[in-house]
C-alpha cells in the first residue's frame, strides 16, 4: 500500500506535493499529487479569462458583429461559459446577445445503455432560433458524441441560419466528425486520462483547467 | 438521488426522495411539450401498452402522449374488446402481450391491489393508472406538481380533499404523497363516504365544507363515483350538492389565494358550481397539462431501471 504513505504525508519527498495539504511547495507549482497520481493545472484562472475573451473577439470576427448572434452553452459548464461570453462581448460591443441553455440528457445515444436514467434538467431557449446564427457552448471536447446530441437537440427548436461551436478545451480523441469553431486551448491527453474545468459559479472553487491520469 | 423503481404501483411505497425526484424530472419534461416539435428521442425503440379495464379518457390520452412525446411506440387495449371478454385471466392477458416484448405497461382495473399481481407475475415495468379504490399515483402526482407550480413549495401547505373519500384512490394518493412531503391534509365529505381509521394515514377529518375552505391553502373536489355506489350512500345528489358541493359563495369563505383543484371528470353543479370551474381559482385545466409531463417523467424514469 504504498500510495497510503504517500497520502498520509509521512513521507518527507511527498509532503509538499499533497493535495490536501492546499498548497504546493517547491517544484512545479502547476503539478500537485492527489491519490499517488499528479494532476496537471493546464490552465488558471487569468489564462481562463483571457481564453474567453479571445475566443469573443473570435466569436465577433467571424461573424461581423452581433447581427442574429446567439449563445447556447450545453449544462452545466457550457452555460457558465456562455454567460462569461455574453459578458465579454457586451463589454467589447455594448450588446446583449441572447443565451439559452441546452440540456442534452434526452438526446443521449447511451441512454438506453445506462442502467439508472441521469437526472434531465430544464431546457430554457425563450426565443425563437430560427434564422438566427447560434453559437454552441461547452466546456470540454472530446469524443463529439455530447455535441452531436446538443445538434439534434437544437434542431428540434429550430432552423438556426447556422451553428458554431465554442469550447474551452479541446481534448481531442474524436469519434464522430465534428470540429470546433473556436477554441480556448488544445490539450493533448491520452483517451484515458480525466480532464475537468473547474469554474467558480458552479464548482465553488478558483476556475482552473486540470488533467488526470 | 438515483431511481430505483422498476415500478410504479403506488405513492404509499415510495419515499420523499423518489417523489420529489418525479417531480423534479417532471419540470424539465414540461418544456418539451410547449416546444413547436413536441418530441425527444429518450425512448426510441421502446414500447408501452395501456391495459385500461375500465372507462378513462383522460388518463390514458395523457398517458399515451406522454409515451409518444418521449418516441416511445403505444398500443392501447380496451377491456371491452379484449380477450378478457372471452374469459381469459388478467395475468394470462398481460403475459401475452409481454410475450410480444413490451418494455411497459400501464394498467387500469377495478380490483385494488391488481397492480401488484401484474408486478410480481411480468418481467416488464408496470405502472398504475388506478387500481380499484387504492391507489391512482401519477394523478396525485399531476396534483403535487400544480400545487408546486402555484405556491413553490408543497411543505406547509394546508390541502382539503373534498367528498368521496371512501372509494377515491387519487384521495388515498394524494394523502400519501402530500403528507410524505410534508402538507396538512384534511378530508371532508359525508359521514357515510368517510372510510373509518382514516386518520391512521395521517389526516384531519372534518364534516363542515365551510371550515376547511376557510383553513385551506388548496382544496381538491373529488368526483362522486356514481358507478360504485351499488348501496344508498346519500339521500339525494341535490343534498350533496348542498353540503359539500363548492360554488362561488362558499368560496368567498376561504381565503384569496385558495385554489380549486379536480381530477376529472367533473359533474357539473354536483362538486363544483360551472363558476367556480371556469373562475380564475380553479386549476383544473393546468393538472391535465402537467398530467402529462408527470407521466412523462414517470415513464422515463421506470423504463431506465433494471432489477
Amino acid at each position: 500500500m504504498n500510495h497510503r504513505v504517500a497520502e498520509g504525508g509521512e513521507s518527507p519527498a511527498s509532503a509538499g506535493f499533497c493535495e490536501h495539504a492546499g498548497e504546493t511547495r517547491g517544484q512545479d507549482p502547476m503539478i500537485r499529487i492527489r491519490n499517488n497520481m499528479p494532476i496537471v493545472k493546464i490552465m488558471d484562472q487569468e489564462a481562463i479569462r483571457r481564453a474567453v475573451l479571445r475566443m469573443a473577439h473570435e466569436i465577433l470576427e467571424k461573424n461581423k458583429g452581433v447581427d442574429h448572434l446567439a449563445l447556447v452553452g450545453i449544462r452545466t459548464r457550457g452555460v457558465i461559459l456562455a454567460q462569461r461570453l455574453k459578458k465579454a462581448i457586451k463589454d467589447i460591443e455594448a450588446v446583449e446577445v441572447q443565451t439559452g441553455i441546452l440540456d442534452i440528457t434526452l438526446y443521449r445515444d447511451d441512454l438506453t445503455l445506462v442502467g439508472t436514467k441521469p437526472l434531465v434538467r430544464e431546457t430554457l431557449i425563450d426565443f425563437d432560433i430560427t434564422d438566427l446564427k447560434i453559437v454552441l457552448v461547452d466546456d470540454v471536447f472530446f469524443t463529439g458524441r455530447t455535441i452531436r446530441a446538443g445538434l439534434d437537440a437544437l434542431v428540434d427548436f429550430g432552423r438556426p441560419a447556422s451553428i458554431q461551436l465554442a469550447v474551452l478545451v479541446d481534448r481531442g480523441h474524436r469519434e464522430l466528425p465534428i470540429r470546433a469553431d473556436f477554441v480556448g486551448k488544445n490539450i493533448p491527453t491520452t483517451k484515458t486520462q480525466n480532464v475537468q474545468v473547474i469554474l467558480g459559479e458552479s464548482d465553488g472553487k478558483t476556475d482552473e483547467v486540470i488533467v488526470e491520469d | 438521488m438515483s431511481w430505483k423503481h422498476k415500478h410504479l404501483l403506488g405513492l404509499e411505497n415510495l419515499s420523499r426522495q423518489d417523489i420529489e425526484l418525479i417531480l423534479q424530472t417532471a419540470k424539465s419534461f414540461k418544456e418539451v411539450s410547449s416546444r413547436d416539435i413536441k418530441k425527444v428521442p429518450a425512448l426510441r425503440g421502446k414500447t408501452v401498452v395501456t391495459l385500461f379495464f375500465e372507462a378513462s379518457t383522460r388518463t390514458r390520452i395523457s398517458f399515451e402522449l406522454a409515451a409518444k412525446r418521449l418516441s416511445a411506440d403505444t398500443l392501447n387495449i380496451a377491456a371491452n374488446v379484449s380477450s378478457t371478454s372471452k374469459g381469459e385471466t388478467l395475468l394470462d392477458t398481460a403475459r401475452n402481450i409481454e410475450a410480444m416484448n413490451v418494455d411497459a405497461m400501464v394498467v387500469r382495473h377495478s380490483s385494488s391491489g391488481s397492480v401488484f399481481l401484474l408486478a410480481q407475475g411480468l418481467k416488464c415495468s408496470v405502472v398504475n393508472a388506478g387500481d380499484g379504490c387504492r391507489e391512482h399515483p401519477t394523478q396525485a402526482l399531476s396534483d403535487m406538481f400544480t400545487l408546486q407550480e402555484k405556491f413553490g413549495r408543497i411543505e406547509g401547505l394546508k390541502v382539503g380533499i373534498i367528498g368521496d373519500i371512501l372509494h377515491s384512490r387519487v384521495a388515498r394518493s394524494n394523502i400519501w404523497g402530500l403528507t410524505k412531503l410534508g402538507a396538512k391534509v384534511t378530508v371532508c365529505g359525508p359521514a357515510t363516504l368517510m372510510p373509518r381509521g382514516i386518520e391512521a394515514l395521517g389526516t384531519d377529518v372534518c364534516y363542515d365544507l365551510k371550515k376547511v375552505l376557510k383553513q385551506s391553502d388548496a382544496v381538491i373536489a373529488l368526483r362522486l363515483q356514481k358507478e360504485r355506489q351499488q348501496d344508498k350512500f346519500l339521500p339525494s345528489m341535490r343534498e350533496y350538492s348542498c353540503l359539500f358541493g363548492i360554488n362561488q359563495a362558499k368560496l368567498k369563505e376561504g381565503s384569496d389565494h385558495l385554489i380549486v383543484m379536480h381530477p376529472g371528470p367533473t359533474n357539473r353543479g354536483v362538486e363544483v358550481s360551472a363558476d367556480v370551474a371556469d373562475g380564475k381559482q380553479s386549476v383544473i385545466l393546468d393538472q391535465v397539462t402537467n398530467g402529462v409531463a408527470v407521466r412523462m417523467a414517470v415513464l422515463y424514469l421506470v423504463l431506465g431501471t433494471k432489477s
